[in-house]
């Protein structure tokens, strides 16, 4: 069964963190944490992901859309809202049901 | 053209816990249904009710716009800000969530339950410094008009919210109709009845009904039988 790659990026570390619990809880998704817009860039880089989720505290979240999206102009980007799994697994369903 | 949608109280979702049966209007935790995500900048409404002595454990939130309305019982609030309180019916709290914080709910009293409405708004701005606030509300139990409870602006009625948003509060006798005019015209308005029985644009709602209207600059409410109703006023594009 393919696991899918969601690639979050955040700096309060402790919600990113209960963030990537949540995410990797079933088994199906897995999340690996981007604590800093240059962290994201090189995780794209090297690695695919099947969605990005923006959370709280980046300082330039536009333009980490606009550099993510030039690396991989498909990649679903979308900005996380709640820090937790009130609203994070219907952000995630809508993308991955889209695509 | 007025656009409507209406949400009776047995099409939402439904998640018991045990300690917690939550009634939820929109998408939330486990709940999710493409149909039901959003109204305007409204995100989460949730008709919750907590077994006494016990709560919502230490949990975090980021930028939303979290607003708690006990309706009967109360709650024991505690938060990484420091700030701890009790908030009981005829009150509001807001905690505006913005880069993060950590809270704890909980239902005190063993002996009844709390049961109360949480609703979201996504904000107007993102990342914002998190902010807590809390106010007891009109005890005059105004009847027949509109009781503003939550605005933009922190010096109008009310708590205040990152949103563009206007909650009112309204206790209306049977056969009493009033007119809601929309602040901004691009707003929809999103009602949700707590008791009694209305009758909006056709439609009648009954407790725990919602109904959502936008493309309109005021819509015209009738109690159709004594009703207690909350009004929420929000952007439809944020």
């Amino acid at each position: 069964m393919e696991i899918i790659e969601i690639l979050i990026v955040g700096t309060n570390q402790p919600i990113m963190e209960t963030i990537e619990r949540l995410i990797n809880k079933d088994g199906i998704w897995k999340a690996t944490i981007a604590f800093s817009e240059d962290e994201a860039l090189a995780y794209l880089t090297e690695r695919e992901f099947k969605m990005v989720l923006l959370c709280a505290g980046l300082s330039e979240e536009l333009l980490l859309k606009d550099q993510l999206l030039h690396l991989k102009p498909n990649l679903p980007i979308v900005k996380h809202y709640g820090g937790g799994s009130g609203l994070l697994f219907a952000e995630i369903h809508q993308v991955l049901g889209a695509t | 053209m007025a656009q409507t949608v209406v949400h009776k109280a047995n099409t939402r979702g439904v998640a018991d816990h045990g300690w917690l049966k939550s009634y939820q209007s929109f998408s939330f935790a486990g709940y999710y249904n493409p149909d039901r995500i959003n109204f305007g900048a409204l995100r989460v409404l949730n008709d919750d009710i907590v077994t006494g002595g016990m709560g919502f454990g230490e949990h975090p939130h980021d930028n939303m716009e979290i607003i708690s309305i006990p309706l009967e019982g109360e709650l024991q609030h505690k938060d990484s800000m420091g700030n701890v309180a009790t908030i009981k019916a005829g009150e509001i709290q807001v905690m505006s969530a913005g880069t993060g914080i950590y809270h704890s709910e909980y239902n005190s009293d063993p002996n009844q339950p709390a049961k109360f409405l949480q609703i979201w708004l996504f904000p107007n701005q993102r990342n914002v410094t998190p902010r807590y606030d809390q106010i007891v509300l009109d005890k005059t139990n105004k009847r027949n008009e509109f009781s503003q409870i939550l605005s933009p602006d922190a010096t109008d009625d009310g708590v205040w919210i990152y949103q563009n948003a206007w909650f009112n509060l309204a206790k209306f006798d049977q056969n009493t109709s009033k007119s809601y005019e929309f602040h901004q015209k691009s707003n929809g308005l999103y009602i949700f009845v707590l008791q009694g029985k209305i009758l909006v644009s056709g439609q009648t709602l009954e407790a725990r009904d919602g109904f959502g209207i936008w493309d309109t600059d005021s819509v015209e409410i009738k109690a159709t039988a004594d009703a207690e109703f909350l009004l929420m006023e929000v952007p439809m594009e944020f």
